[in-house]
């Protein structure tokens, strides 16, 4: 029941907006998060954005398991 | 597939980091996770099939469904039988079964039982339908409260008259707490919620290696997440560790999201509540604050809830404790199946025993 879902927002207004979920665009609310830009990455969770994703912290993650993904191709 | 989602289902990384968990894991260990969504995504995935024979995954009580007393939902039911009412609820509740029925059997008897996405959408309802008692049943953990939270101030802000609350959210630190005590299983470390801790952030775990030991990391969802969670708990082991890591940086922030957390506390304060299997643990729900209890279902209508029963032989208590696993149920896939669910965790699509039904095992 906890799932939330990367959302890229593409209209905000007075705290609503729409938000892009793989391309399929639905309404969002922005109370638990108001500082939303157009083209952010949210996390979605029943109708509302909780978190930005941190594009920077994803890139380190995706760095750390591209070492991962080498030494995985050397086992195979 | 979604950008933040197929960058993390990489195969040769997968491989590599199984390779790795093989490598540091020399003795038996138990690792639980606490979320439903990522015991779905353990299974999906074929994680499990990854991992080395000594490393074991538990499923700990980790899905608002299945933790959901019988008690409240016969109150559930209770309400939606109310005349001119309409109780909204997420979907997933519907074919959970109280003592004597399910919300979709009332509905099929002629009560109005809707199903949301959003408790935004149940606002609107009320907002639609002023001559009409709209009654949320909120269910859910920390993800979950402050949407409802939300939904709630935004119905104040609108002046309705006609949107009420039945609270039984749920919080997790205080029922990994309890699981600590009861000492029925060794956990040796925790995957922690990825996404109640996007609201929680870290600190609330801090209690579970400072005064138990063991060793928390907040993990993602997708299956390299996952995997690196688990690399991540097994290096803390193997080096005497126990801290609480955050694997899913992308999402959490250890301060979690103030905001969000102050609009809860706007509304709930905090309260004992019974958990299915676990029993009452002390500040574990969240109740309507004094100011806001004309939101309250149970304030506002006189119900009288039949006396609750259990269903005969269903195990769910102890699989939600991690204790025993569904096959170890009598009822499991004979009496109890997905199709017919004698006990919430076969009907949850987050639930231990619907997992086990559908994978195989684990």
């Amino acid at each position: 029941m906890c799932l939330a879902i990367p959302a890229r927002v593409v209209q905000v207004e007075e705290g609503l907006g729409l938000v892009d979920v793989g391309g399929v665009v639905r309404e969002a609310s922005f109370m638990l998060l108001p500082d939303v830009q157009i083209g952010d990455y949210v996390l979605l969770h029943a109708g509302y954005a909780l978190q930005r994703v941190d594009e920077a912290e994803a890139e380190e993650t995706l760095r750390l398991l591209a070492e991962m993904a080498e030494a995985g191709r050397a086992e195979a | 597939m979604v950008r933040y989602v197929r960058e993390f289902h990489d195969a040769a990384a997968a491989r590599g980091l199984a390779a790795a968990i093989e490598r540091i894991t020399s003795r038996s260990v138990n690792l639980m996770e606490v979320c439903g969504t990522h015991t779905v995504a353990i299974f999906r995935h074929g994680i499990s099939q990854l991992l080395p024979p000594p490393l074991s995954m538990l499923s700990g009580p980790g899905c608002p469904v299945c933790v959901t007393t019988n008690a409240d939902i016969d109150k559930a039911i209770a309400l939606a039988e109310q005349p001119k009412v309409t109780l909204a609820t997420f979907g997933d509740m519907m074919k959970v079964p109280g003592s004597y029925q399910s919300l979709q059997q009332v509905k099929a008897d002629g009560s109005e039982v809707r199903v949301v996405y959003s408790p935004r959408d149940a606002v609107c309802m009320a907002g639609d339908n002023p001559q009409r008692p709209v009654i949320f049943f909120a269910v859910g953990f920390e993800t979950t409260a402050p949407t409802i939270a939300a939904a709630l101030l935004e119905a104040e802000g609108l002046g309705l008259k006609n949107f009420y609350l039945i609270s039984v959210h749920k919080l997790i630190p205080p029922a990994m707490r309890a699981l600590l005590e009861a000492r029925e299983v060794r956990i040796d470390g925790f995957i922690c919620p990825g996404h109640v801790s996007v609201i929680i952030g870290s600190e609330p775990y801090q209690f579970i290696p400072q005064q138990y030991g063991v060793p928390c990391v907040i993990t993602g969802f997708e299956p390299l997440d996952v995997l690196q969670g688990i690399d991540m708990l097994v290096r803390q082991i193997a080096d005497g560790r126990a801290e609480v890591e955050i694997q899913y940086r992308r999402g959490v922030r250890p301060e979690g999201n103030p905001l969000a957390r102050e609009l809860v506390s706007r509304v709930f304060e905090e309260s004992d509540a019974d958990w299915r299997g676990l029993g009452c643990i002390p500040g574990s729900g969240l109740k309507l604050r004094p100011e806001y209890k004309r939101f309250d279902a149970e304030e506002a209508f006189a119900i009288n809830p039949p006396p609750t029963k259990e269903h005969k032989g269903c195990l769910c208590g102890d699989i939600l404790r991690g204790v025993k696993t569904p096959p170890e149920c009598p009822l499991f896939g004979g009496t109890c199946t997905p199709e017919r669910p004698v006990g919430p965790c076969m009907v949850s699509s987050e639930g231990t025993c619907a997992g086990w039904y559908q994978y195989g095992s684990r």
